[in-house]
């Protein structure tokens, strides 16, 4: 049996998406730039695709700029609400500690130029509290950047009371919604979010094409100059097919919310509940405000490398936040962030699931991670010493 | 998984020589847990020739496969030999490792030595320090 669980790095394409990108590869083939019939053909689909997006997300076809994925979204947004803030003599930002690199990388680089940056603690409960943004926000906070919900491990944002607090204090709301889209509900209105970034490619649709939703009236800098493609927002001919498969993959997955995610999170509840009858390990992640699709697990002597090449070879893609993986000397930011020593970090496992996988997966990665956990610490010189005293027990 | 080659993945899935040995002449262990990697070398020495020789490693999966194939490397082979057990030839026995996991059988050799040096410190045979790896300060880990 081949379960693929590693749908939090990417999924694999619905059919419905599949079948929306279709038309735009060789029938309406036309630039929407151009004047002439086979262009406006295109036109009409990228407006449809507009007001597609919009509609799954509570907002105007206008507030809709398509991106090459989540991180040009979230580069964008952050770096125009900081050139907005600076152009009012504002240069604070607020943050969380366990962002994705397309959020932390962009805020290192205006630390760089002067901004300062304020990274909320995420050790308590694995989550930040509307409170914690309250009390870090100042006179020269421009911009409140927190995630939706966490890529490894899971934790959803108080969202809404945050937007609610921005909204209060007249400061920027910008949130990476990428794990969040076609998942949860969200309404931007609603939510009080100002901007939001998300990708195709996590919820069926295709890679490489992403939106960014700013609400009206919030200067948007460009990332990429070029034609007045985007409102004149993000130069470059629109990646057509990917936009409507986007749209349409996002459309399916909104439409569907209600019905696949309990399914999923009843997935997800049964390899947490199973898993974590695994002696010394432990759930990371919210375990309340959880992505329906997130489980993650820190086993206590093991490598996490190591054990993804088992499980691959046992038929189970899953992902790790071990140095290993990642190419670097350290495990994850965000297992460290949330509290995760190095020592346990590196012994890192999540699976992430989605509405193709089925309740005989679940019994499959049930069997198979308890008996490579197993394997792997038979052979730990850690585990030896943890079981005969002479190393504590973390977890 | 064309991560690792064939060699790679067989000494990983199927590790040779893992265990204990109760009352080895020598034991070494090398690398940390904040790290991500620990080796863990017993040595059964008799007549100056390795007569058995296990392994523990906590790590990635070239480190389990480096691990193995050194002490595959070393079984029945005079301490001599073994101590000129390099780094490389452990790479190239293992048909290669990806740049960033050659540490891996930088690990291999220095667990082997630091055996060796334990066997050497407990009978009293004087040994050549300089042929030693510093593990303080090796660099890997800081
Ligand atoms: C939370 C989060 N933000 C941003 C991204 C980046 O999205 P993309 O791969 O479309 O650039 C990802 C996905 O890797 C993600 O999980």
């Amino acid at each position: 049996m081949r379960v693929y669980a590693d749908n939090a790095a990417t999924t694999k394409m619905s059919q419905v998406a599949i079948n929306a990108m279709l038309p735009y590869m060789d029938k309406i083939f036309g630039n929407p730039s151009s004047l002439h019939s086979v262009g406006q053909e295109a036109r009409e689909a990228l407006d449809a695709a507009r007001e597609t997006v919009a509609q799954c997300l509570g907002c105007e076809p206008r507030e809709i700029y398509f991106t090459s994925g989540g991180s040009e979204a979230d580069n964008q947004a952050i770096i125009s609400a900081a050139r907005n803030g600076a152009r009012k003599g504002k240069k604070h930002i607020i943050s969380t500690a366990f962002e994705h690199h397309a959020v932390l990388h962009t805020l290192n680089k205006l630390e760089k130029e002067g901004y300062e940056v304020t990274y909320l603690d995420v050790s308590q409960g694995h989550n930040i509290t509307a409170q914690q943004v309250r009390d870090a926000i100042r006179e020269d906070t421009c911009l409140v950047t927190v995630m939706y919900a966490n890529n490894e491990i899971g934790s959803i944002l108080p969202i809404a009371e945050i937007g609610a607090i921005c909204k209060e204090a007249g400061v920027v709301f910008h949130t990476d919604a990428v794990q969040a889209a076609g998942h949860l509900h969200i309404n931007v209105k609603e939510q009080n979010i100002d901007m939001l970034s998300l990708s195709g490619h996590k919820f069926h649709g295709p890679k490489g094409v992403g939106a960014l939703y700013c609400r009206r009236g919030i200067p948007l800098t460009n990332v990429i100059e070029g034609g007045a493609q985007e409102r004149g927002k993000r130069g470059g001919t629109e990646n057509i097919p990917g936009i409507c498969g986007m749209a349409a993959a996002l459309k399916d997955a909104c439409d569907h919310i209600d019905e696949n995610m309990p399914r999923v999170a009843a997935m997800r509840d049964k390899l947490i509940e199973g898993l974590g009858k695994i002696p010394h390990c432990a759930l990371n992640g919210d375990p309340v405000n959880r992505l329906p699709n997130n489980v993650s697990f820190c086993f206590e002597g093991i490598e996490g490398e190591s054990l993804l090449l088992l499980l691959d070879y046992k038929g189970v893609a899953a992902s790790s936040g071990s140095a290993c993986t990642s190419g670097s000397l350290d495990p994850s930011h965000v297992l460290l962030a949330i509290g995760r020593v190095h020592d346990v970090a590196h012994g890192s496992l999540r699976l992430s699931l989605s509405d193709y996988n089925t309740d005989e997966e679940m019994d499959h990665i049930l069997k198979v991670v308890p008996e490579v956990v197993q394997h792997l610490r038979m052979m730990s010189p850690v585990w030896r010493d943890l079981q005969t005293g002479k190393r504590e027990y973390i977890l | 998984m064309a991560l690792y080659s064939e060699v790679v993945m067989d000494h990983f899935m199927n590790p040779r020589n893992v265990g204990t040995i109760e009352d080895a002449s020598g034991v070494g262990e090398v690398g940390n847990a904040k790290c991500g990697d620990i080796m863990k070398i017993y040595l059964k020495i008799e007549n100056d020739i390795i007569e058995d020789v296990k392994f523990e490693t906590f790590g990635c999966g070239s480190a389990i496969a480096s691990s193995s194939m050194a002490t595959e490397m070393i079984k029945g082979k005079s301490i001599h030999e073994a101590m000129a057990l390099t780094n490389k030839a452990v790479a190239e026995a293992l048909d290669g490792l990806p740049a960033h996991k050659l540490h891996c059988s930088v690990l291999a050799e220095e667990a082997i030595k630091s055996a060796l040096k334990d066997y050497y410190e407990k009978n009293n045979i004087p040994y050549d320090k300089s042929q030693f790896p510093d593990c303080e300060n090796c660099g890997h880990c800081h």
